[in-house]
């Protein structure tokens, strides 16, 4: 596809038909979110979906993996898109669910709208994300890894130990639930929750598929590639990052407004380095770079956390199969993560759903790796 | 450590990074150091004078230690404008590392770079104030608002208070990694000095290429370009994230353009071939094409000949020819093909165990005795 | 590659006088830090057994800090499975003690402690050997089958994988043992010896001085050894040194087996002193570790030891203020402080290089 489009460059007509052709792949993904916003209701009454709990449930859970796909989407342009590993993402989405708590719940007293309340939750985040990127994205990129580790363990410990402006383990709750004129928010209800969840992800989808393919993507593609190289044909390196960072962190700040207002409640257990973790496996997952396999991967991942574990307990014990039915496949979820990474890594690095780059990419250390052989075989003979 | 991306080529021999502890204290006199700083301090800042000497690059007693080995000695070197200077030397003699001192990727020992009279490089001054400058306006803002809400005993206030610390720590922050010309200035009048990184150079007209090709061997041709590209683009995030006309207009225009770099230096239809699938010599022209796009004036090129057959060689200097009557560039190389060398240079400095030996016009230099036999070696006597 | 010519400068300080000024910085490192918990606790001996517990935690963390430095050294990678190895070492410390029939068959199955100095030299000596030899194997094996198929992989994948190692080790444990505090018998006893006002307990001094052998056994064999040099010379230029006939593989073994036996031994000190185990205890730990082998500048030995030190100081320090449960915060907050004004860590090497 890059290839063609490389091809054809300069030729005016063709310029034209390619801006429209990217006005129409942000409708593409218009479309294809509407597509499975109607469909995903349409499966959860087919058996064996419809056996496993009510519809209500289902479109609930639904809407609580659409925070995951925008946790993912987040860590995505991060992880993904920069190359930064950060393992403590879950802080920024805790930061966005406090936000809201002190923008709108009885116990601040402040009662913002929801819409405000999104870009405010996002904006903190982002704020916090340059705060803590900005001494340390010139950091090697593996001191990156423990100290967004570290900021991911100490947030919720801030938001724990600080009693008076946080209530610490007990959390913020009684919060407002989202108000839009002619839609009513009720906790019974899931429906609503699930259509907003739709529309936030479709335009966060949108704005980073544009991003990606701006020169802001082709910058952290390039940094990907070779930092030393990007900085010398004038790339800010710190600056192109931080952005990957802020954008990333004000994507999870949007994740974090939308859970509390659903969730009513805000603590710090909602917001542990498990979560960092958990996104981390989707994105890897999922594939790294992809915005559609990132956000598959997360859809899927987390389904089949909340339902199909359970379901798999239910049907092993059920029919009594021997050895399986003593596994509680539940409590080994994290086991399960575990071997899935590492499994992953070890002979599909780029993901489920992968983007052909970055499998170009993750394939390219076999290349070295035979060459290091021949170097260790020359020595022997 | 070698073969890694974001590592020079040029890292020292491994018998001298003996010890990971300690750095050994560099024994050279304070005096040369603080007189250094000072002359440093004086010329660091843009001013009226700067470019009347119509040397594009002036090097002075430039020294490069890495522990205990002098990889450069005391190098004085100028680069007249419109001139092709050619740098030699047997191997390991030191032009490489003195080229990762000019391009910004090392700090020298001692000594400076100065661009169109404006130093640019050298020794960091004073830097560890930096960090402190960061956090001063924070400090004094967080002190001035604790007196205000110690007065008020509100919490709202108490809230402002810390929203605005922390944004007067964000804003010195964000002008810390983009340098703004007031914050350079501010830093010049502290007294604090950091050379030049990478990608100021290539914004004070500096372009370069590598010994070892570095491209971004996972993007096309054309993409490389466009990164190459990067600090002529204006668009913001903003532009890319809805596809404004703006964006539009200036992505169209950018591929006319990489188009145009590719035919000039060879490449006509190649933009959609992945960087790494083209041959060679096509490599080392596309590094030139993106070096080219930064608009330089200066053209820093490491071996842009090596590994390459006759009719390669001489269509590369050619093509050097061509950039400095037709685009007006100053080019500087660093080169082991004499016929290169002697054919395309106006000017030739040799350097040897880091220290320069000769300097002259080809004809001169060839014949001087220390060059000889810093090439072949001393005569048997 | 570059070989150019040797600056005239003196011949490096010969590594007695070195060694001497290690020695005496860390004394009175550890006297000024005395005199401050003195100055703040305002009793003798309060201070002195806050120091005593201090230099002890400092031993445990540093002994990981060292197992997670070397191998970043010569690989370059975080291995974020090293805490939970070293909970694994914990786990195997107690088990020796607890359920070892050989122990049984003396009859002495540990629930108190062990008084006939004869046999609790050979005790612990079984647990310092059993622990340490599992938790080595077990390391090798990981990077045997997680980590060597990746060694030429972007810098990513082999951290992901770490993370997931790191999930599998816990949650196994976890579904062994289940989740709660699994006490653990201390057979040291717990006498102790007056000091300056307080009453130090045998324990701390032996771990502290246990702790100090294990480093400079491991200060010979790398400084002395044939080993110990290819682990350097790899830790330096990977390629180089496989040219000059460096086994490679055989080099990163063994240098994960020491990081492995260096957290056993730390897992038996874990048993010991705090008489707990837990599956998760290894996440945390390693979290400290880690921090204080970046902190003293990753790759570096020294650095490693001196910064899992200081990090028991700050969280004891920050303990005897009654700030615990701030503690690691406050450590996160001092290591981004000191990554900001010297990106390599305290002792890190800076090349100067920017990019």
């Amino acid at each position: 596809m890059t290839a063609l489009r490389g091809r054809l460059a300069g030729n005016p007509t063709i310029d034209q038909v390619r801006s429209f052709a990217s006005a129409h792949r942000s409708l593409a993904i218009v479309a294809a979110m509407v597509v499975a916003g109607l469909i995903l209701p349409i499966l959860a009454q087919v058996p064996p979906f419809s056996g496993f709990q009510s519809l209500d449930v289902w479109i609930g859970g639904f809407s609580n993996a659409g925070v995951f796909v925008l946790l993912a989407l987040g860590l995505n342009i991060v992880v993904g898109l920069a190359g930064l590993l950060d393992l403590g993402y879950a802080a920024f989405f805790a930061i966005g669910a406090y936000a809201y708590a002190y923008g709108s719940s009885p116990f601040s007293g402040q009662h913002f709208p929801f819409i405000l309340m999104l870009m405010v939750g996002a904006l903190v985040a982002a704020t916090f994300g340059v705060l803590l990127g900005a001494p340390t994205l010139r950091l090697r990129g593996d001191y990156l890894a423990i100290v967004t580790l570290g900021f991911g363990e100490i947030v919720p410990i801030v938001f724990l130990n600080s009693d008076k402006y946080t209530q610490g383990t007990n959390g913020i709750g009684g919060l407002y639930k989202p108000e839009i004129p002619g839609v009513e928010f009720t906790l019974l209800n899931p429906w609503p929750f699930y259509v907003l969840m739709l529309v936030i992800v479709t335009i966060v989808m949108v704005l980073i598929y544009r991003v990606q393919e701006s020169r802001i993507g082709r910058a952290w593609m390039a940094i990907r590639e070779d930092e030393l190289a990007a900085a010398s044909n004038g790339l800010n390196t710190v600056t192109t990052k931080l952005l990957a960072f802020a954008l990333g962190a004000s994507t999870a700040g949007f994740a974090g407004v939308f859970n509390a207002a659903k969730l009513t409640l805000v603590s710090p257990d909602q917001f542990g380095s498990t979560v960092s973790f958990a996104i981390l496996a989707m994105v890897v997952l999922g594939g790294m770079g992809n915005i559609w396999g990132v956000a598959l991967g997360a859809f899927v991942i987390y389904t089949i956390q909340i339902v199909i574990l359970k379901q798999l307990n239910a049907f092993f014990g059920d029919n009594h199969i021997p050895i399986l039915q003593d596994i509680n496949f539940v409590q080994y979820q994290f086991l399960l993560y575990g071997l899935a990474l590492v499994l992953m890594m070890l002979f599909r690095p780029e993901g489920l759903f992968p983007s052909q780059r970055r499998k170009r990419e993750l394939r390219a250390h076999d290349a070295a790796a035979t060459e290091s052989e021949a170097v260790a075989a020359m020595d022997q003979a | 450590m070698s073969g890694q991306p974001g590592v020079p080529d040029d890292t020292p021999p491994v018998e001298v990074l003996a010890e990971k502890a300690l750095v050994e204290p560099e024994d050279i006199p304070r005096e040369v150091l603080a007189e250094d700083a000072a002359a440093v301090l004086a010329t660091a800042a843009s001013s009226a004078e700067a470019g009347t000497s119509g040397l594009i690059l002036n090097a002075t007693n430039v020294t490069k230690r890495f522990g205990g080995l002098i990889a450069v000695n005391d190098v004085s070197f100028t680069v007249p404008e419109g001139a092709i200077v050619s740098l030699i030397g047997p191997n390991g003699a030191g032009k490489t590392t003195f080229f990762n001192i000019i391009a910004g990727i090392y700090d020298p020992t001692s000594g400076r770079i100065a661009v169109r009279d404006r130093t640019m490089v050298a020794r960091p001054i004073r830097a560890w104030l930096e960090p402190v400058l960061w956090v001063a306006p924070a400090v004094v803002v967080g002190l001035i608002s604790a007196i205000v809400v110690a007065a008020a005993n509100s919490e709202t206030i108490g809230f402002l208070g810390a929203a605005v610390t922390l944004a007067a720590l964000v804003a010195m922050l964000l002008s810390a990694i983009a340098r703004p010309d007031w914050y350079q200035r501010l830093l010049l009048r502290l007294g604090i000095f950091r050379s030049a990184r990478p990608n100021d150079m290539v914004k004070a007209g500096i372009g370069r290429t590598f010994q070892n090709i570095r491209l971004f061997q996972n993007m096309t041709a054309e993409e490389n370009v466009l990164v190459g590209m990067h600090i002529k683009l204006k668009a913001t995030l903003i532009d890319a994230m809805f596809s404004t006309p703006r964006n539009q207009r200036e992505e169209a225009a950018a591929r006319a353009r990489a188009e145009e770099l590719l035919n000039l230096v060879g490449l006509r239809g190649v933009g959609g071939e992945l960087a790494k699938n083209l041959p060679y010599g096509d490599q080392r022209r596309l590094e030139v094409a993106r070096a080219l796009a930064s608009d330089p004036s200066l053209l820093l090129l490491d071996e842009p000949a090596a590994g390459m057959n006759p009719r390669e060689t001489s269509d590369m200097m050619a093509l050097i020819n061509k950039l400095r009557t037709e685009l007006g560039l100053t080019i500087l190389l660093i080169e082991h093909d004499m016929k290169v060398v002697m054919g395309i240079s106006d000017r030739v400095t040799v350097l040897d165990h880091g220290e320069r030996i000769a300097e002259g016009t080809p004809d001169e230099v060839r014949r001087d005795p220390r060059v000889i036999e810093a090439y072949l070696g001393a005569p048997a006597s | 590659m570059t070989s150019v010519a040797r600056s005239a400068s003196p011949a490096s300080a010969p590594s007695l006088i070195r060694r001497f000024r290690l020695i005496g910085f860390s004394l009175i490192g550890i006297a000024v830090y005395f005199l401050i918990l003195r100055l703040m606790l305002g009793n003798t001996g309060t201070a002195t057994q806050q120091v005593a517990n201090a230099l002890t935690l400092g031993a445990i963390y540093a002994l990981v800090a060292l197992g997670y430095t070397m191998v970043y050294g010569i690989i370059e990678l975080i291995n974020f499975a090293h805490g939970d190895v070293f909970m694994v070492g914990s786990f195997v410390a107690l088990w020796t003690v607890t359920s070892d029939p050989w122990f049984q068959a003396i009859g002495l199955h540990q629930t108190g402690t062990v008084t006939a100095l004869p046999l609790l030299a050979l005790y612990l000596l079984v647990m310092f050997a059993v622990s340490m030899t599992v938790v080595g194997l077990l390391n090798v094996t990981i990077e045997r089958l997680a980590y060597r198929p990746l060694r030429h992989a972007p810098r990513v994948a082999p951290l992901i994988t770490a993370i997931g190692v790191s999930l599998i080790l816990q949650n196994v444990i976890q579904i062994i043992v289940g989740t709660g505090d699994r006490p653990s018998p201390k057979i040291i006893p717990q006498d102790a010896f007056p000091f300056l006002g307080a009453e130090i307990r045998f324990v701390n001094v032996f771990i502290v001085v246990t702790a100090l052998i294990l480093m400079y056994i491991l200060t010979l064999f790398v400084g002395r050894t044939r080993l110990g040099r290819a682990m350097r010379a790899t830790a330096q230029d990977q390629q180089a040194a496989q040219l000059m006939g460096v086994d490679l593989n055989q080099t990163i073994a063994i240098t994960f087996l020491i990081g492995g036996a260096l957290a056993g031994a730390a897992g038996v000190f874990q048993s010991q002193y705090f008489g707990f185990v837990r599956f998760d205890l290894g996440f945390n730990a390693g979290l400290k570790a880690f921090t204080a082998a970046v902190l003293g500048g990753i790759g570096n030995l020294t650095g490693a030891v001196l910064g899992g030190f200081l990090i028991a100081f700050v969280e004891v320090f920050a303990a005897a203020n009654g700030q615990q449960r701030w503690s690691q915060a406050i450590v996160f907050v001092v290591l981004i402080t000191v990554l900001v004004f010297r990106p390599a860590g305290l002792l890190g090497q800076q090349i100067g290089e920017r990019a």
